[in-house]
């Protein structure tokens, strides 16, 4: 039997250790040269696009090949709005949020009506649609030719000049984007996305709004996906289509899936290993995508479930003696 | 209607694409009543309750405690306290015994009474989920996993409730002790609403039956009337 205060102890470190995980390959990063920080602050914006992602996908089962339709309104919105007509960063980082969201709530109402395969074809069409038209609006986008002169975070007229400053920013806006994840995950709401995504009938009859709570899943995911679009639009400075075009998709879905989908830190995990290990197997140089590739093939065997999902079982209370397997 | 109706179902039917799976049924529930639906495999009686709280598309009415829910959706029944325990449990496995359980309240607002109480109250039927509470509920036994069901929908303090074949894959002992839980509830005022393969079992508790066979009602009668297999053979095979 376990007793109370080691299950605490494990309680404790389950909640700590991820923590201290993305603390420490920031401070890292903060100590190593420039390249190191752009690397590393295009995982945290990935965290912040994934651990959107994972409210729709994994909280509550749901499938969007779409998602980064939002992260180009979110860049392209920072992009106009202080590029263009100069606004500050900060209102145009809300105001893109807010116009992401109601697009979101306006497509997805008659969109989440559609299930499964026939979703995923519907959301994935919505990211072509909206690459189609970063190209082609070429007066307010600049098509091809992407939109430069985007100014660096900043509130007023402090700006964040360095990148380590803006990695600074980009980790705490990551952390608050995990917590409130997590706050939502165990809370009431959090619950019923689950509920749905184990079963929408038993979720329709225990009272859940199926319907309502997904279109706020969506929103959710919409929001955040602005978020990083705005966040990498300001930490790069350009953004051009390609930026928010189907590779997105893939690796959104390879950092979901190999950190650990419906879990609170494991899209944070995973944008962190699937962006830094390309760097560790530089070395390798025609080797490395093969390398690349087998070491992601290798996780998602033996961690089939994520890398979140295989550590947390480490420090989850066992189970006690007579339960049952 | 009925003074005392809880549930009245008119002419409902639904169609599985050409097939007619129900044919309009209409069937009654009293307050604090047991009532029984009795059938074989692919009589309709899931299809049944699946379109009283419209998880199918179907036509008819259906009124409750006098009121007509046609036109509600599946959350809005269930928050009028029609509450389902689904065939196959419709547990969530990856979900932790404490929140099933805690998703079973989902209807009833924060104030009325704390979680710890209503989860107290069901382990007051079913202590065994009290030593299973933080474990995972696709990892029980068939029975506590049935117990779980049940107890969830007890949470959420029902004016109905509804369960498909609470027997299905259980041992007889852990069957009768389900059933044996149900008798109780009754006695203290819940109208129930079951659906049994196992005639014997549902003929303990219930005070009447319907015979649903081909996606119709076939017989309406008091549980008395039924003595044997026999007696049920010949309407399903009318």
């Amino acid at each position: 039997m376990t007793s109370p205060s080691i299950t605490s102890t494990r309680s404790l470190l389950r909640t700590l250790a991820p923590v201290a995980v993305v603390l420490t390959v920031m401070g890292i990063a903060l100590m190593s040269s420039g390249y190191v920080v752009t690397v590393i602050g295009f995982a945290a914006i990935y965290g912040i696009f994934c651990t959107g992602l994972n409210f729709f996908m994994g909280y509550t089962g749901q499938a969007s090949f779409g998602q980064n339709a939002f992260a180009c309104l979110g860049g392209y919105g920072s992009a106009i709005l202080c590029g263009g007509l100069y606004w500050d960063p900060l209102p145009a980082f809300f105001v893109s949020m807010a116009f992401s969201g109601i697009v979101a709530a306006i497509i997805g109402y008659p969109t989440l009506k559609l299930r499964g395969h026939y979703l995923a074809m519907a959301t994935f069409a919505l990211g072509l649609i909206t690459y189609e038209i970063s190209i082609e609006w070429v007066s307010l986008t600049q098509g091809y030719m992407g939109y430069s002169g985007i100014p660096p975070l900043g509130v007023g007229k402090f700006e964040l000049v360095s990148e380590k400053h803006q990695l600074i920013a980009l980790t705490v806006i990551l952390l608050v984007g995990i917590w409130i994840s997590t706050r939502l995950r165990d809370s009431r709401f959090g619950r019923a996305l689950r509920a749905i995504a184990g079963s929408e009938p038993a979720a329709q009859a225990l009272g859940v709004n199926v319907a309502r709570y997904k279109l706020l899943a969506f929103v959710i995911a919409a929001l955040y996906a602005s978020a990083a679009g705005s966040l990498f639009a300001h930490f790069i400075g350009f953004i051009s289509p390609e930026v928010f075009g189907g590779a997105m998709v893939v690796q959104s879905f390879t950092m979901l899936y190999l950190g650990g989908i419906g879990t609170t830190w494991g899209p944070a995990i995973g944008a962190l290993i699937v962006s830094m290990l390309p760097e560790f197997l530089r070395g390798l140089k025609e080797m490395q995508d093969i390398a690349y590739a087998i070491i992601l093939v290798s996780i998602l065997i033996f961690a089939p479930r994520g890398v979140f999902a295989l550590i947390g079982g480490w420090f989850r209370p066992k189970a006690k003696e007579g339960d049952a397997p | 209607m009925s003074a005392s109706a809880l549930l009245e179902v008119r002419d409902l039917s639904a169609h599985y694409g050409r097939v007619h799976a129900l044919k309009p049924t209409s069937l009654l529930v009293n307050e604090g009543e047991i009532v029984t639906i009795l059938g074989p495999n692919g009589a309709g009686k899931t299809t049944l309750l699946r379109a009283m709280l419209r998880l199918t598309p179907s036509t008819g009415q259906v009124f409750f405690k006098g009121k007509d829910i046609t036109g509600l959706s599946t959350h809005r029944r269930a928050e009028e306290g029609i509450i389902m325990v689904q065939e196959g449990r419709g547990l969530f496995g990856q979900m932790s015994v404490r929140e099933n359980l805690t998703l079973g309240a989902y209807t009833q607002p924060s104030g009325t009474m704390s979680m710890d109480d209503r989860l107290d109250k069901v382990f007051a039927l079913f202590p065994r989920l009290k030593e299973r509470i933080n474990q995972i509920a696709g990892s029980l036994s068939g029975g506590e996993q049935q117990m779980v069901a049940v107890g969830r929908a007890l949470m959420a303090e029902p004016k109905l409730l509804i369960l498909d074949e609470p027997s299905l894959g259980l041992a007889p002992r852990v069957a009768t002790e389900i059933i044996e839980t149900l008798g109780a509830l009754n006695r203290k005022g819940l109208g129930i609403l079951l659906v049994e393969q196992k005639a014997p079992l549902a003929l303990k508790l219930a005070k009447r039956v319907y015979v649903l066979s081909l996606g119709r009602i076939a017989a309406e009668l008091p549980a008395t009337d039924i003595k044997s297999h026999h007696d049920l053979a010949q309407y399903y095979l009318h």
